[in-house]
């Protein structure tokens, strides 16, 4: 609402509105910037009474020992499986949602079908999914987790991207097809541009959504294919939890969505709330 | 391989006649894969967890012979069962709520603009994109009773050292999770809202202001119904989400202390991977899906009659 007039009300109430930002943003950055902390911490300053607000000086060792035990592969898991499934889950989502969207394939009932597929807790569905990957012998393999999380965001893709392909004007894809260019070339040249935006922030949804999963890799990983939330859940035990390498490892785990996230901020908000208002 | 084989012969006796077909078939080839993925992954151990909780199967016993509902009438005598359920309940019931109204708040507060407020809305995405797991377990760190800055923060508030075993004492235990889900969904609600709020007619706004119209007043009669639609539908996608709560609370507490926190998730969980009850774990799971799906249909109902 743009209330008032007058100038000095104006300045009066942007003052207070930037005062309200700042507090807002302090309160909901604060743990972030402690758990960020804690990571440079040594053992000395993470256990002092009363806690350390800053650490006497920046030193990377907690770091150093995850890399030297080997712990960061659990990233470079979470890497190759959020990665690959989310590529796959885009183009066959977009795929599906290209033609849900212009040949109605499948009518409503598909649609609604496909969306329904999201409502399912993952919980409900871990138990069967786990009997049959140990039958087959997919537990522990980035084959079974990129499957699976291939198949939980296709429905999220196919319901964003139908969202954003239903919005490109068929007149530019018939003139396109009169100008004898073919379904393909169509898809690539015309729908690919006008739909970017949309796809970048699908794209970096379903990257955090498999980066994030902690339920299905709990269940279907061991030894080899940890993730990193598994793997973060391993710090902890009763007295002794490993509080400079859960820092350490949540930081390094929440580095690759920051910088997904900051990349794509322009299309984000956009992203949620069509996914949200159209979903 | 023997289709790209007969795929090739085509092509070279009629390509023109391979095109049309290709054309003609083109939207079932389209949505093939994904489906194929989608019925693979989702519908087939749905349709085999529905045969497996008819049966009588546990880590001991494979029994296989139908036994119809027995695993079903067991559920009503769970207690444990519908307590985890009650806890659910109780999470869902408080933090909804309050993710809305802080996040309505927070968008009220940067629904006008003001230099910086992209970085300020960059930052505030920050909580609801990091791994749950990350933030049970940076609170886990914030709430710790000696190591902890939020019992120094209190003590210094309260004048004399509070010491709160956060994650131990039944009484702070439900605080401590409702906070974290807070922390990091409000924020989510946050952007939903901005987004709407943005959308708001300007022009019915100002002729509001013109007419002296008061805050409360704008906000009943303009601004609540034109958000209304995704007031609903984020209140539907969050209520979901904190049905099936298992990430959060298996970082700050892993159901305990004893199983006082225990989720309807957590619960699934002890029953199908420590206790190995196979059979009673896919009904449990049913009964899981059934909830769910009354919950969203009657929330879908409401929002078509409130249209």
């Amino acid at each position: 609402m743009r209330i008032g007039r007058l100038p000095a009300r104006k300045a009066r109430i942007l003052t207070i509105r930037y005062l309200g930002a700042g507090a807002v943003t302090l309160l909901f950055l604060f743990p972030v910037y402690w758990l960020f902390m804690i990571s440079f911490k040594t053992p000395d300053e993470i256990y002092h009474v009363p806690p350390l607000w800053i650490p006497g000086q920046i030193q990377f060792s907690n770091y150093y020992v995850l890399f030297k035990d080997g712990d960061v592969l659990a990233i470079l898991n979470s890497l190759i499986v959020a990665g690959v499934s989310s590529g796959i889950a885009i183009v066959l989502g977009t795929l599906c949602a290209y033609s849900l969207a212009r040949f109605g394939t499948g009518g409503e009932n598909l649609a609604m079908w496909i969306i329904s597929q999201r409502m399912i807790p993952p919980i409900a569905v871990v138990f069967p999914i786990f009997l049959i990957y140990v039958y087959f012998g997919l537990v522990d393999g980035y084959f079974g987790l990129i499957l699976l999380y291939t198949a939980f965001n296709l429905p999220y893709v196919i319901w964003m991207m139908r969202g954003y392909i239903v919005d490109v004007p068929l007149e530019l894809e018939e003139s396109a097809l009169v100008d004898g260019l073919n379904r393909w070339e169509v898809i690539w040249k015309v729908v690919f541009p006008m739909v970017r935006p949309g796809l970048m922030a699908t794209s970096v949804f379903t990257f955090v959504f498999a980066w994030n999963d902690f339920l299905f890799a709990l269940v279907l990983t061991r030894t080899e294919v940890i993730t990193f939330p598994v793997m973060l859940t391993h710090y902890f035990g009763g007295q002794s939890n490993f509080w400079a390498k859960i820092a350490a490892m949540s930081v390094l785990g929440t580095l690759p969505i920051f910088v997904a996230v900051s990349v794509m901020q322009r299309y984000l908000v956009r992203g949620i709330s069509l996914g949200a208002v159209k979903g | 391989m023997a289709l790209s084989a007969s795929l090739n012969a085509a092509e070279e006796r009629k390509p023109s006649r391979l095109g049309r077909v290709l054309e003609d078939r083109l939207p079932y080839l389209m949505v093939a894969p994904a489906i194929l993925i989608l019925l693979l992954v989702g519908l087939f151990p749905l349709i085999y967890s529905l045969i497996v909780s008819f049966q009588r199967i546990t880590m001991t016993e494979n029994d296989t012979s139908f036994v119809g509902l027995l695993n079903y009438a067991e559920l009503f005598k769970d207690t444990r069962l519908w307590t985890s359920l009650g806890h659910t309940a109780i999470i869902t019931v408080i933090a909804l709520p309050l993710e809305l109204l802080i996040g309505f708040l927070m968008a009220q507060l940067f629904v006008d603009r003001m230099p910086g407020r992209q970085l300020f809305v960059a930052l505030l995405v920050l909580p609801t994109v990091i791994s749950p797991i990350v933030a049970g377990a940076t609170w886990r760190l914030m709430f710790d009773v000696r190591f902890g800055p939020i019992g120094q923060i209190l003590s210094f508030f309260a004048g004399e050292p509070v010491r709160i075993l956060w994650t131990v004492n039944p009484a702070y235990v439900y605080p401590a999770i409702i906070i974290c889900e807070v922390w990091q969904w409000s924020p989510f609600m946050f952007l939903l809202l901005l987004a709407a709020l943005s959308n708001v007619d300007q022009s019915q706004l100002e002729a509001a202001e013109i007419d002296g119209a008061s805050y409360l007043r704008v906000l009943r009669g303009i601004v609540l119904p034109a958000i209304a639609p995704v007031i609903a539908v984020a209140c539907l996608i969050r209520g979901l989400d904190l049905v099936r709560i298992f990430d959060i609370i298996w970082a700050l507490t892993e159901g305990g202390p004893g199983s006082m926190t225990e989720t309807i998730s957590l619960y699934t969980y002890v029953q199908g991977f420590s206790q190995f009850e196979t059979s009673y774990t896919a009904a449990i799971s049913f009964l899981v899906i059934a909830l769910l799906t009354l919950i969203t249909t009657l929330v879908l109902k409401r929002m078509e009659l409130a249209r």
